[in-house]
């Protein structure tokens, strides 16, 4: 095992060449200019800018929707209502990180009959400019008829608790359906060994609840979607999204339309976070254009992002968890409730699968709720679902281990999975760094330290996510100067066009700068699916590893064709030097990369390779994480005084974005921990719609995050890579919970600690 | 509804005069992006909470989506696309390259122009003068590390 912290380069990789150095990134410059043209950038000649109403109701029908005087005001162009789409079957649909009924997507774009969580968009204004549409939609005028608001998963699965939707029954995982209509859209179990003799065995027993509230991906950018309906049918959208190929195959059905019917063109995307997969805006802008046969851009507020696009879920969860007075854990228990927000959709099953995935428990049983509630639609939020039943049983562990007086890394050590361990879901590990990460936070300078000073407290914590594969595709050519451009399907969020660039150029052998990476649209590269799950720099480099390869095959035939001799008498070396076998004197024969590209053209022309990947396997990522927080018992406020982050990267590509993905994930955990929360009134009104009072992390709230790169690389990758994004997220607001505990002796059972909730737990508890 | 009414506006950006034609309720946020084509400072949160829109006026760093269009008439307005001379990037810039201290990059252009306006105040400022100053500027996807380290390496170099 081998860490590599701050290092240029890291023993680990020293086999390569590009891979684990620090280039700057292909689009670097543009970003530091001001040039980079994301999705609210774009501009086309007669562009028209779209404007959405909201429902300001968290439950009601729709009566009625005049759009009368609206369209009669000087400067608009159209408005459209739900009842302008074609109609939507329940056909099930992939959309991205999930999949979902067309008609739930239609009317999460725009209410039907209902209007389900305040935002909700009920109709869209096209104007010649977005003062005009925004006083439009003052002209609209919607009847609403109130519905009771169901406003949190135990409420929503109360018998008789009012229902979203009348349609809906709850699904087991045998396939079955329940008789009655419920907000619970499914019921999820994953079970091995026996719980009662599991826990009938253990020595110490803790059972706890707790409660998270819904928090936001917060990324800065809102969302936007433009598009253009040409007058032969074909329609094309620029739009900030993490899955070209998902929006294209969204809006089509939407639209009954043919996907070689519409091109779709990420623009530059300013942080997703899983938040940016589905489609909100993308279909209005299409119809509006399809209406006044003009370019039409659609972008949200910030109220809006926080009111209507993708939250996080609210939990209820309960954990109960046994283990043997020498720290063996030897049965768990675990209830996750999770609010889907107004649509099924919640991520409760990979929150499911992460609970107790570190841990080798002989007996457990992980049941899982999904819950419609009338709130905004859950999206994929990093390692969606995972931070939430994490912090239930990482929290439950370290209080385990408080109870039996054991250090929380050793206990750890003592239950934690290793190559051959199966999870309660089926999945067996192959080889993954679950101890590595742990040893690393043993040996770790912070872990080693000693914390001092009163209110001061130390935790810790362990995370899991899987990572994931499936579709990539990766084009490049061979230009004759020898230089590679490189096309890409994956919008890229973090660093990945360097990354996955960097991948082809060390398959070549030739110099990182020789490759130049592009994304491109829908119709000009393969397949590709999200970027997202952590799978873009595994499988986007795993296509660009055999991109490289059918390139190295090709210039082998060719340098063959040169010299008249037989393909398989040449070889293409690691070095990207192409030999065959020794002339008729006897002289080697041998062609640099760049020899060989310049004699192409003349020789039958240039070549491109072209890799199109689905690869179903994964590499399972870990970290483990130490914190030291300072509590102010006065205002509850909790200060974090020092962080470390330690990840099993697999093999890092480009090691300063893998710590990038590792600081801003605990900087995302830090607030979910600590401040951010979606803080509803009674009625369903979110009161905190701003970024002033949805309160994410600034400079001043941060220490450094020192960030530790373990690197076992990972077997089922041609270069070990496992994908960093996600797991970084799940530690932190366990770890937390651990270190409040440390520093003043109280166990919270809900996030965020704010201070409210802090003060709750401590001052007015004892009065 | 009222007429809109539209006021024309000279100022210098970027070094450069500036003539447009404002509608009166463009912030300078909308008039940069939308009548002068300047689309570098982004709309983040329009109410002055996250600094993606940071320019310079008149050597203040202010949001512009706060700022009328009207109110910079006779300004001096500096965005993220007139911090590099021609195609010498700045030292910031390209301590923002080397440092990796952007990931989607949507931030960068208001913690660019406010860090050179901290820069420019205080050459040498320490890790908790950087913290506090640029606490009005949100990243979501760093945590933050990496821009504070690109601010020193490039304090370090223009101070050396």
């Amino acid at each position: 095992m081998v860490t590599a912290q701050q290092a240029p380069q890291s023993s680990e990789t020293e086999q390569y060449n590009v891979i684990g150095t620090r280039p700057i990134r292909p689009d670097g410059v543009d970003k530091v200019t001001g040039a980079a043209q994301y999705g609210a950038d774009i501009t086309l000649p007669g562009l028209l800018a779209g404007r959405v109403l909201r429902s300001p109701h968290a439950h009601a029908r729709i009566v009625s929707i005049d759009t009368s005087k609206a369209e009669a005001l000087e400067g608009v162009h159209a408005v459209i209502t739900n009842a302008d789409f074609p109609r939507a079957s329940d056909e099930v649909i992939d959309t991205g990180e999930g999949s979902a009924r067309l008609n739930w997507v239609l009317d999460n774009v725009i209410a039907s009959d209902k209007a389900l969580y305040k935002g909700h968009a009920v109709a869209a204004v096209a104007a010649s400019d977005h003062h005009i549409a925004e006083d439009a939609l003052e002209l609209i005028e919607v009847e609403y008829e109130l519905l009771t608001p169901v406003l949190n998963v135990r409420d929503a699965m109360v018998d008789g608790s009012p229902l979203l939707h009348g349609s809906l029954h709850t699904r087991s995982m045998d396939g079955s359906s329940s008789d009655n209509a419920s907000n619970t859209a499914s019921h999820l179990q994953f079970a091995k060994g026996d719980l009662d003799s599991g826990f009938a065995d253990a020595d110490v027993v803790i059972e706890r609840e707790f409660e998270t509230s819904m928090a936001h991906q917060g990324y800065i950018e809102p969302h936007n979607g433009t598009a253009y309906w040409r007058a032969d049918g074909t329609l094309d959208v620029w739009t900030s999204t993490q899955g070209a190929f998902v929006v294209r195959d969204s809006v089509a059905p939407l639209l009954q339309l043919s996907p070689s019917q519409v091109k779709v063109t990420p623009m530059e995307i300013g942080g997703g976070f899983g938040g940016k997969i589905p489609v909100y805006l993308e279909p209005l802008a299409a119809l509006l254009s399809q209406k006044t046969g003009r370019p039409v851009k659609l972008t949200m507020n910030r109220e809006e992002v926080l009111l209507a696009t993708g939250p996080t879920s609210g939990t209820y969860m309960r954990v109960r968890m046994g283990a043997k007075r020498d720290g063996t854990i030897i049965a768990a228990d675990v209830h996750l409730a999770f609010e889907a927000g107004a649509y099924p959709g919640s991520p409760v099953g990979a929150g499911a699968m992460c609970a107790l995935a570190p841990y080798d428990i002989p007996n457990q049983r992980i049941d899982g709720y999904d819950v419609v509630v009338n709130k905004p639609k859950t999206a994929a939020y990093r390692a969606p679902g995972a931070p939430q039943s994490e912090f239930a049983t990482e929290s439950v562990l370290n209080e385990l281990a408080e109870e039996l007086g054991l250090d929380p890394l050793e206990m750890r050590l003592q239950n934690a999975c290793t190559e051959g361990d199966q999870r309660a879901d089926g999945f067996t590990y192959g080889v993954i760094g679950n101890v590595e990460c742990m040893q690393a936070a043993q040996d770790s300078p912070h872990w080693q330290s000693e914390l001092e000073g009163p209110n001061r407290g130390r935790g810790v914590a362990q995370g899991f996510w899987f990572n994931i594969g499936f579709e990539s595709s990766a084009y490049a050519q061979v230009n004759a100067d020898g230089t590679v451009p490189l096309v890409l399907g994956s919008t890229d969020i973090g660093g990945t066009r360097a990354s996955i660039a960097m991948q082809l150029a060390e398959t070549l052998g030739i110099s990182g700068d020789d490759v130049r990476p592009h994304v491109v649209d829908t119709n000009s590269v393969g397949y590709t699916q999200v970027t997202g799950g952590s799978r873009t720099t595994f499988a986007g480099g795993w296509a660009a590893y055999e991109c490289a390869m059918d390139i190295r095959r090709q210039m082998e035939s060719r340098a063959a064709q040169i010299w008249e001799c037989d393909a398989s008498d040449v070889s293409y070396g690691n070095d990207a030097i192409v030999r065959g076998p020794a002339d008729d004197d006897g002289n080697e024969r041998q062609f640099s990369f760049k020899e060989l590209a310049g004699q192409l053209p003349a020789t039958g022309g240039h070549i491109v390779g072209r890799a199109d990947v689905n690869k179903t396997s994964s590499g399972p990522a870990f970290a483990t994480h130490i914190v030291d927080v300072e509590v102010d018992p006065d205002t509850g406020k909790v200060d974090v005084l020092r962080y470390t982050a330690i990840q099993d990267a697999g093999t890092a590509i480009h090691p300063a974005y893998v710590e990038g993905q590792m600081q801003g994930g605990v900087s995302q955990g830090v607030g979910m921990a600590l401040n951010e929360e979606y803080y509803y009134d009674e009625s369903g009104d979110l009161k905190n719609a701003s970024l002033l009072d949805y309160r994410m992390p600034t400079a001043l709230d941060l220490p450094m995050i020192e960030p530790i790169i373990v690197e076992v690389p990972n077997p089922g990758h041609p270069y070990g890579v496992r994908g960093v994004g996600e797991v970084p997220i799940i530690p932190p607001a366990p770890a937390m919970r651990a270190a409040i505990a440390n520093a003043i002796g109280v166990h919270m059972s809900e996030l965020p600690m704010s201070p409210r909730a802090i003060l709750n737990a401590t001052v007015l508890s004892e009065d | 509804m009222p007429a809109t009414e539209h006021i024309v506006v000279s100022c210098t950006i970027n070094g450069e005069s500036q003539v447009f034609l404002a509608n009166e309720r463009d912030s300078l946020l909308e008039a940069l992006r939308d009548r002068i084509g300047l689309t570098g400072a982004k709309e983040g949160c329009n109410n002055g909470n996250c600094g993606a829109c940071c320019v310079n006026l008149d050597g203040r760093i202010v949001n512009s989506c706060l700022v009328m269009a009207a109110e910079v008439e006779g300004s001096e307005v500096t965005t993220v696309e007139g911090l590099a001379d021609g195609d010498q990037l700045s030292a910031l810039q390209n301590a923002f390259l080397e440092q990796a201290a952007l990931q989607c990059g949507i931030c960068t252009p208001g913690f660019l122009v406010a860090s050179q306006a901290l820069l420019d105040e205080n050459p040498s400022p320490t890790e908790h003068e950087m913290r506090y100053w640029l606490a009005g500027n949100l990243c979501r996807c760093t945590g933050y590390d990496k821009i504070i380290k690109a601010v020193q390496q490039a304090a370090e170099e223009t101070v050396a």
